[in-house]
């Protein structure tokens, strides 16, 4: 029989682990409250109730990412034969350190993993909405500028899009035989050039008078984007430092597929609306130029809804990167993140809950924590 | 109203024709066909034999041909075994005509399912109508519940009432259904065994209080917070115009106000979020089905995906996006209906 630190025991020690994310959490909030008047937006938003819990959960969830080698107490792979299926608080014999949250079917800790499994939401899911962000407002701006046939066809090819139900696009997107094609390097070198156009389309239209200032900067964009471009597309970094593996490239082109048309319906719409302003009228007569007035005038004022929703699309890329691993689909079959850890515990629910209650709770943990935010960002930009 | 109801429904053929080549062309990848030769013929049979098996059954034809056949513009060749120069169906568990037709999807033949060996139309029925039952109780419980809370929400903006119940809906929205089905179960089947965590029996024994409970809580938990959320902006928004306050002047009771007049203005918005849900539902009736292993569309859906089941991908495929595209038009169709300041003639 493994000998048990009680239910008082794993609450503390829980805490205790977490001690650098408490550290990071105590110094940011601390600071963040200090000077909340200086920092606009997100100091009106962290002095409210909502808004400050939301941070606080999303700000756990990134430290314990950064810091997860810290917080673990063991690697998310890492087997102890007799700590299979071992019960919450079990104390390991050899280094003599519970496990807190138990151990999975293959004798893993659970807590380690939950740990880890963050970091791989984390990664995937802020950057594959960046560039879900990316696509929907260079496609999403001339498409409410302009209107007619360019609107109607974008429209279309979004429709398209939204039509597909999720779970359809992932089994056909997101399977093992797919990587034999071409179709994940065609998709990724399609959305991966959407950033560096993004970019020199900004600094392009910006710096057209400061001639030298423009060179340097795109000079910079197409070392920095072709540096990633190659290295994310090709897998052909000459430093050898950028590398996704195929599998996690598949998630990732799927998940930021399925979430550009909402980006795009968003920016398409808040530019039909922009548009009509008096300034956008001013700067047409000042002989600006459309991408110009697209890029500098209409985005950054629709920076309030695009914030909030930005928010919420992290969560639901979240949630759509759990859909993949509840189905095993793209995601190693030992990797650590949630959605995956839900499908291997969801096994053996009826006779142990934690190796699925854990992961689920974390994952639904840091949606909530980001919907908070979002809310609270949407009150604070009504009131303005 | 014609005009437009023509307009509607040709961009949805349009739509459903790309979506319906998009889907051919993702399901007959190479090497899904691949796997689906290897299953077919021996387990050893090489590359050359493997070549032959799909090159005699027309997987190897120009791809508009094959997919003109699925669909049944087409017509479909009977397939001949070289060696005794008999008609053999391409599997032997569904017969095939032994003359050239068109057979395809237009005439109601979907193809054969290879993983349950059945014809594909025997099977699909079965599974939509379990869904359908599934679907049904989801959005009678569902959607009069969220209604509820997003009036009493945004009946008073800002009053705690208003705050508690938004918590709720936000705290529902962030819960998918693969999360809540783990804690549902959990909690009402480990713990408090009130209910059975599985809804396997549902297709043998008929649906009960007992086993359907959780899969219908599961799947309508996470819509709730949404059609919620929609609904109170709807009526907070309704509640501070001008002819509630005139009508609060003239006199008449706060619950005569929300009865009378706010309610049905309020209502028309969150009519379309409802509808637009469904597409949303079927993502979400995949993985319900999974959890609780109920025998219905999102259950073949999974089977088809993970056995290269072809054909029956392909049905799954169609029959998914078309109902995501009808539910579009009547949520077009239904709002302009509802609402007379868009009214489009």
């Amino acid at each position: 029989m493994l000998q048990n630190v009680g239910v008082l025991g794993i609450i503390l020690g829980v805490i205790a682990r977490f001690w650098p994310v408490w550290l990071a959490l105590g110094v940011l909030l601390t600071l963040s409250f200090l000077y909340r008047r200086k920092l606009g937006l997100y100091g009106h938003v962290i002095n409210s109730g909502v808004g400050f819990a939301g941070v606080t959960i999303c700000g756990f969830w990134i430290f314990t990412a950064l810091l997860a080698p810290l917080v673990a107490p063991f690697g998310p792979l890492e087997q102890i034969a007799v700590m299979k299926h071992a019960l919450p608080g079990s104390i390991e014999k050899v280094s003599g350190i519970p496990f807190y949250f138990g151990g999975d079917k293959l004798a893993r800790d659970v807590f380690s993993r939950m740990v880890y499994g963050s970091r791989i939401v984390l990664a995937i899911a802020p950057a594959a909405t960046a560039i879900s962000l990316m696509v929907g407002s260079l496609l999403g701006l001339p498409a409410g500028f302009y209107g007619g046939r360019i609107d109607a066809f974008l429209s279309f090819i979004s429709n398209l899009v939204l039509a597909f139900p999720v779970i359809l696009l992932f089994y056909l997107l997101v399977t093992p035989g797919i990587m034999e094609t071409a179709v994940p390097y065609v998709m990724a070198g399609f959305f991966f050039i959407f950033p560096i156009l993004f970019f020199v389309a900004l600094f392009y239209t910006g710096y057209s008078k400061q001639k030298n200032m423009l060179i340097l900067l795109l000079g910079i964009t197409a070392l920095i984007g072709g540096w990633l471009y190659a290295g994310l597309v090709f897998d052909a970094d000459p430093l050898g430092i950028v590398h996704i593996e195929p599998n996690e490239l598949n998630i990732f082109v799927a998940v930021a597929f399925a979430s550009s048309p909402g980006v795009f319906r968003i920016v398409r719409g808040l530019t039909m609306d922009i548009k009509t302003r008096e300034y956008i009228n001013a700067a047409l007569t000042r002989g600006e130029r459309p991408w110009y007035i697209m890029l500098w005038e209409i985005l950054p004022n629709a920076r309030g809804p695009l914030i909030v929703d930005t928010c919420l699309r992290i969560g639901y890329t979240t949630i759509l990167l759990g859909t993949l691993g509840f189905f095993g689909l793209g995601m190693a079959s030992e990797s650590p993140d949630w959605g995956t850890a839900i499908k291997d515990g969801s096994q053996f629910l009826r006779l142990y809950v934690w190796p699925a209650l854990v992961p689920a709770v974390a994952l639904m943990s840091f949606v909530l924590g980001l919907n908070l935010l979002a809310d609270a960002l949407r009150e604070q930009s009504l009131r303005d | 109203m014609l005009k437009f109801l023509l307009r509607r429904l040709g961009v949805m053929a349009l739509t459903m024709f790309v979506l319906s080549l998009v889907v051919f062309y993702f399901a007959n990848l190479e090497p899904n066909l691949k796997k689906l030769a290897i299953f077919q013929t021996q387990t050893r049979a090489s590359q050359q034999e493997l070549d032959n098996w799909l090159e005699r059954n027309g997987y190897r034809d120009n791809f508009f041909i094959r997919y003109g056949r699925w669909i049944g513009v087409v017509q479909q060749q009977p397939v001949m075994d070289p060696e005794t120069h008999t008609i053999v169906p391409r599997f032997r568990y569904c017969d095939e005509p032994s003359v050239p037709a068109y057979n395809g999807v237009l005439q109601g033949n979907f193809g054969c399912s290879t993983a349950f060996k059945v014809k594909v139309q025997d099977k699909l029925p079965s599974a939509l109508v379990a869904t359908g039952i599934l679907m049904f109780w989801v959005m009678i419980t569902m959607v009069p519940t969220a209604l509820l809370i997003g009036v009493l929400a945004g009946m008073r903006e800002g009053s705690r009432l208003d705050r508690g119940l938004s918590i709720l809906s936000i705290t529902s929205t962030a819960t998918p259904e693969y999360v809540s089905g783990i804690i549902f179960t959990v909690i009402f089947a480990s713990w408090l065994k009130v209910l059975n965590g599985s809804a396997a029996t549902a297709t043998s024994e008929g649906i009960s209080f007992y086993n359907f409970t959780l899969p219908v809580m599961t799947l309508a938990i996470y819509g709730v917070g949404y059609i919620a959320r929609m609904t109170r902006a709807s009526m907070a928004e309704v509640m501070s115009s001008q002819y509630i306050r005139t009508a609060r002047l003239k006199g008449l009771s706060f619950g005569q106000v929300v009865m009378k007049h706010a309610l049905r203005n309020a209502l028309i918005a969150p009519f379309t979020v409802i509808m637009l849900q469904l597409p949303w539902l079927l993502t979400g009736v995949v993985v319900v089905e999974a959890i609780f292993r109920y025998q219905g569309f999102g259950f073949l859906l999974v089977s088809a995906a993970s056995n290269n089941d072809i054909d029956l991908l392909l049905a799954c495929g169609l029959v998914s996006v078309t109902l995501v595209l009808a539910t579009q038009l009547i949520s077009d169709i239904g709002y302009a209906w509802l609402n007379p300041r868009i009214r489009i003639s």
